[in-house]
């Protein structure tokens, strides 16, 4: 009697098997949607959003998919909070790692119908991950040390990344792209000094690097369009006529004389502004904020080329690239320091015309130009050029390497199994669970490719019995082939990020018994 | 309902709006209540022990938690029952005075209540079966008292701490990494104890979470980290010896709360106050300067061109940060709190070894880390883990730990954990229960059957079979008078839990007992319920 009230109206909860079974099903759900986009020949998505406009994206990338889901299932959740961690980590391996995790629910769901207890599952998945974590880090290749050899594997990553996305036509073109970008961050993580500038028309094939810097802004009438050796003052300030910005104060005026007196004033102390500016002894002045036309005509008339409202990422990177400072105030022109370059003038990409900075004082920087045929194309090859940075720029640092297509699965699944044999008790149902869970994966790139997976895994098992082989899917020809031959990489940090993950991500769900729900909150009905 | 009559027969009203109200009554309304009470505790029983399982909670706006801590779960669970209520308290109040056994005590209220159901049914009055409670609680607590163990633990030799924290640790997700993070637990309480005065202010040990990397990269933090960075993009992210001035005033122009004006009327006046304007943000940044500060940390924000000036100065500021981290800076950095720029003196800063800012992953992440303050008792225990969920649960698991390494500090007797203590005390209160003449001899019968149930939970959620596991254990605690032995959980082999190393603070144990008994007494008490229908 009493019980029926326990919870407020509406609120729901679920108990035991059903509480397993919800959660289960929910993250399998959201794995069998992101799986047909795994591999080299996974599909693509298009993505509607419900907002004005009913924008629409085109990807295949995990964590841009399941970003844009409305999901009420909260083991779903879970897998999707996985996936937006791994992007924000490493970058890529997005897909993976949700479809590993559903794939190891789906077998724990088998164990538990088997009557295994969702524990004893947990505690030999842990046995699996460390144990295939190990095998992974003694396969790695590793070479720091040839720097060479090292920008050929950072290629083949590049290149490998690329190969699932929309840029794997022209993926030699954007891996070097992406190699040359990062190799000029000499080391740093810091993808911020890379830009990427879309801009529509053309083909892929058209994009590319841009050593210096590319502002997406164009320059007053009448000023310069040719600079060199330019002095560049960076600025975040008001051009307008100030605001008095002392609190409570305003103007109070009795006749019409006064209102051109004061506004003359303004005006005064505008154009002292503009010459504590030019005071600098700049010919190139960037801010941050709008500049109006009446400083910009005093600009114009000192032959200073002045930019105006580049955004805060802009002026920002162009800062760093420059060495400039950013300045707000203008009264000591000795001290502050101005960002030097060789050359700006205006150039067209397209039809747009963009400023472009040339022989800037930092290197690191450079910007990538993308051209396409459409939004949609821009927006997801700038994902997967992301993505490509990411993983190289991450890769920079942990320089550890692993062969790809499938073949990392292969060698974990191999040792899990070997585990699973000395393992005595239900543990071991768990672990060689495990072993399926990571076959799961080259078996789906190669459904994903329309392969006989079964045939194909079955060959690999094989060959991976053999010791130090290099055997993986060859999605192209459709059949097994040497991945160290055929120049297929991934990066160890991510494939581990995946592991560690995807098991952390299926253990936590396992580990549920029970959902309540609350009560939803009740929107105000505006209709 | 209740109707009274007076001599003519008309109705006297004694509740107002009595047909809307629903009522329940005696026994049916203690039932109805002891039924409430047992839901809640059913729904955290599979929670208890190194096995126990997780609950998912949904919240009204549709966030997650994935969490087996017993006072999270209670907390969030949205109930409507008064009764159920009740239980959400117990188990708060355990949490705010012990911080760990949230779970434990409601599983023992419930058990409790379930036992007095049975002697309900018997007709013995619940009063009674509340006082026979209280006697048995009273017996169960010097009886804990007396196989309780002192435990020597100093600054050096900080291991009995951890093994302490590891078992709290145990039954939460993070069990993976356990030892490092009950180090972390200790050593974090060691650094802000005084050991003198038996005393742990919880409130410096900062618990700062980020998501990524992985859960073994979570550490400790001999200062404080601030999730904020450099006011300006160019300032610089690494300051050694740092002098730091700790402003709750931003750097604007005063806005004074009286409503004032100033008007404007010639252009002289316009020219004057454009002058005062630009002096004013001179000034204060040239105040800063003047007392040596080399770091400035503001509560509020500042203006561009204040932002300019003091990166012009060569002077790295911090704005927008928290009142709490404003203040937990300024006491590990043994600065003062200024409010006013006028009151700047070289004495009120602050003193840090190294402020430095990292950056995280491949977002822009970025964080201010304060290391080697002048004050080393501040420290932040810095928690990564592979989702939001994970660092949640983390976060409060760690909260656990902290909780119990304080306990211990505060009062080193200890009891054992795994069942053992609830059993040997089950068996003291069945002993003690034949010397009480009366009906209370029920009631305290029943409440050493009702500690059973927490062995018992224990035994189940670790997939053994709970009823034979128990009797075994009981006859051994009686045959062998060893009262340490528990349920082995984890299948280790033994259940001595000396050897184990299962432990749980003496005061945390005693608390569970007396809280669980007070809420059930009061729950017995109540024989009327009135409640509003809907509609």
């Amino acid at each position: 009697m009493a019980i029926d009230k326990l919870f407020k109206d509406d609120a729901t909860e679920e108990k035991g098997e059903r509480a397993r079974m919800a959660s289960f099903i929910g993250a399998m759900a959201i794995a069998d949607l992101v799986k047909t986009t795994l591999g080299p020949k996974g599909m693509d998505k298009i993505l509607q959003s419900t907002g004005r406009g009913h924008s629409v994206t085109v990807t295949n990338d995990g964590a841009t998919i399941l970003k844009s889901l409305h999901i009420d299932n909260p083991a779903a959740k879970v897998l999707v909070d996985i996936s937006k961690v791994q992007d924000d980590e490493v970058g890529d391996g997005t897909t993976s790692v949700v479809v590993l995790a559903g794939e190891l629910l789906r077998e724990a769901e088998k164990l538990v119908a088997a009557k295994i207890h969702p524990m004893t599952i947990i505690s030999g998945y842990r046995m699996a991950a460390e144990c295939a974590r190990n095998a992974l880090s003694q396969k790695v290749m590793d070479n720091k040390e040839d720097a060479e050899k090292f920008k050929s594997d950072l290629m083949k990553i590049a290149m490998t990344t690329l190969s699932s996305k929309i840029l794997s036509q022209d993926k030699e073109h954007f891996a070097k792209l992406a190699v040359d970008a990062v190799m000029r961050l000499k080391g740093s993580t810091n993808l911020e000094s890379i830009q990427i500038i879309k801009k529509a028309g053309g083909s892929l094939k058209d994009s590319f690097l841009d050593e210096g810097f590319i502002l997406d802004k164009k320059i007053g009438i009448g000023q310069p369009k040719r600079i060199e050796n330019a002095k560049i003052l960076v600025a975040n300030t008001a051009m307008d006529t100030d605001k008095v910005k002392i609190y409570g104060a305003r103007v109070r005026v009795d006749s019409m004389s006064r209102v051109a007196q004061i506004e003359g004033a303004e005006k005064e102390k505008m154009r002292e502004k503009v010459q504590k500016i030019i005071g600098h002894g700049i010919n190139c002045f960037v801010n941050r904020q709008l500049i109006y036309n009446f400083p910009e005509e005093l600009f114009a008339d000192a032959g200073v080329l002045a930019i105006e409202h580049a955004d805060f990422d802009g002026i920002e990177r162009l800062a760093l690239v420059t060495g400039g400072e950013i300045a707000s105030t203008f009264d000591n022109p000795e001290s502050v320091k101005l960002g030097h370059c060789k050359l700006i003038e205006e150039i067209m990409i397209g039809e747009d015309k963009l400023i472009h900075f040339s022989g800037v004082e930092m290197g690191q920087a450079c910007t990538i130009v993308l051209r396409g045929a459409s939004f949609h194309v821009l927006d997801e090859a700038e994902r997967s050029l992301h993505d490509a940075l990411c993983v190289l720029s991450q890769t920079v640092i942990d320089s550890r390497v692993l062969l790809g297509g499938g073949w990392p699965e292969m060698v974990m699944a191999k040792e899990v199994d070997e585990l699973a044999r000395k393992t005595p008790g239900k543990k071991s149902h768990a672990i060689e669970a495990f072993s399926r869970a990571l076959i799961s994966i080259p078996t789906t790139i190669a459904d994903n490719a329309g392969l006989d997976s079964a045939e194909l895994i079955a060959q690999l098992r094989a060959e991976h019995h053999k010791e130090e082989s290099h055997a993986g899917i060859d999605v192209i020809s459709g059949s097994v082939g040497d991945m160290a031959e055929l120049g297929i990489s991934e990066a160890f940090k991510v494939k581990q990020a995946v592991l560690l993950s995807a098991t952390e991500a299926a253990e936590m769900i396992l580990r549920v018994d029970e959902i309540i729900t609350c009560a939803p909150r009740r929107r105000e009905d505006r209709m | 309902m209740a109707l009274a009559f007076d001599e003519y027969g008309r109705p006297f009203i004694i509740l107002r709006g009595q047909e809307q109200k629903s009522r329940l009554r005696g026994l049916d309304a203690q039932k109805a209540n002891i039924s409430a009470g047992k839901a809640v505790a059913r729904i955290l029983r599979t929670s208890l022990g190194p096995k126990g399982m997780d609950k998912i909670l949904q919240s009204p706006d549709g966030d997650v938690t994935i969490t087996n801590d017993g006072a999270t779960i209670l907390e969030q669970m949205d109930v409507d029952n008064q009764i159920a209520k009740l239980m959400v308290e117990l188990s708060r109040s355990q949490d705010y005075e012990i911080g760990d056994g949230t779970t434990g005590v409601v599983v023992m209220a419930g058990a409790l209540l379930e036992q007095a159901e049975g002697l309900l049914e018997r007709g013995i009055h619940p009063i009674r079966i509340a006082e026979g409670y209280e006697m048995a609680s009273r017996i169960a607590v010097e009886h804990l008292e007396h196989i309780a163990q002192k435990f020597e633990f100093g600054v050096s030799n900080i291991e009995p701490l951890v093994q302490t924290c590891m078992t709290t640790l145990s039954s939460k997700i993070v069990n993976r990494c356990k030892r490092s993070l009950a180090e972390i637990a200790v050593k974090a309480v060691m650094a802000v104890a005084d050991l003198e005065r038996r005393d742990v202010n919880l409130d410096l040990i900062k618990v700062e979470g980020k998501v990524g990397g992985k859960l073994e990269d979570t550490e400790l933090i001999h200062g404080i980290v601030v999730d904020k960075d450099m006011s300006h993009p160019q300032m610089p992210k690494h300051i050694e010896d740092a002098k730091i001035a700790i402003l709750t005033c931003p750097f604007e122009p005063p806005k004074p709360k009286t409503k004032h004006k100033v008007d404007i009327d010639t252009v002289e006046k316009f020219q004057t106050l454009r002058l005062q304007e630009q002096k004013y943000f001179d000034d204060m940044v040239q105040k800063c300067k003047d007392v040596g500060a080399t770091l400035v940390i503001c509560q509020w924000g500042f203006d561009d061109e204040a932002n300019h000036l003091l990166m012009h100065r060569n002077l790295p500021a911090v704005r927008w940060v928290g009142g709490v981290e404003l203040e937990l800076i300024a006491i590990a950095t043994g600065g003062r709190i200024v409010p006013r720029f006028q009151e700047l003196t070289p004495e009120k800063l602050g003193k840090a070894g190294l402020v430095r800012e990292k950056s995280f992953g491949t977002t822009k992440d970025r964080m201010l880390y304060i290391e080697r303050c002048a004050n080393s008792r501040a420290v932040t225990i810095f928690v990564r883990g592979g989702n939001k969920m994970i660092i949640e649960e983390t976060k409060r698991s760690i909260h656990d730990a902290l909780c119990v390494a304080r306990n211990i500090i505060r009062n080193n007797s200890i009891v054992y954990g795994g069942g053992s203590a609830e059993i040997s005390c089950s068996i003291a209160v069945e002993a003690a229960a034949d010397k009480y003449p009366g009906v209370e001899q029920y009631a305290i019968r029943a409440f050493g059957d009702a500690l059973d149930s927490i062995p018992m939970a224990l035994a189940e959620n670790s997939g053994l079979q709970p009823i034979e596991t128990l009797s075994a254990v009981r006859s051994q605690q009686i045959k062998d008078g060893n009262a340490y032995c528990g349920i082995d959980c984890n299948d280790v082999g033994t259940n001595d839990m000396r050897e184990q190393n299962v432990f749980e603070t003496l005061i945390g144990k005693q608390q569970q007992i007396l809280l669980a008994t007070q809420v059930v007494k009061m729950i017995l008490k109540i024989d009327d319920v009135i409640s509003p229908t809907d509609y």
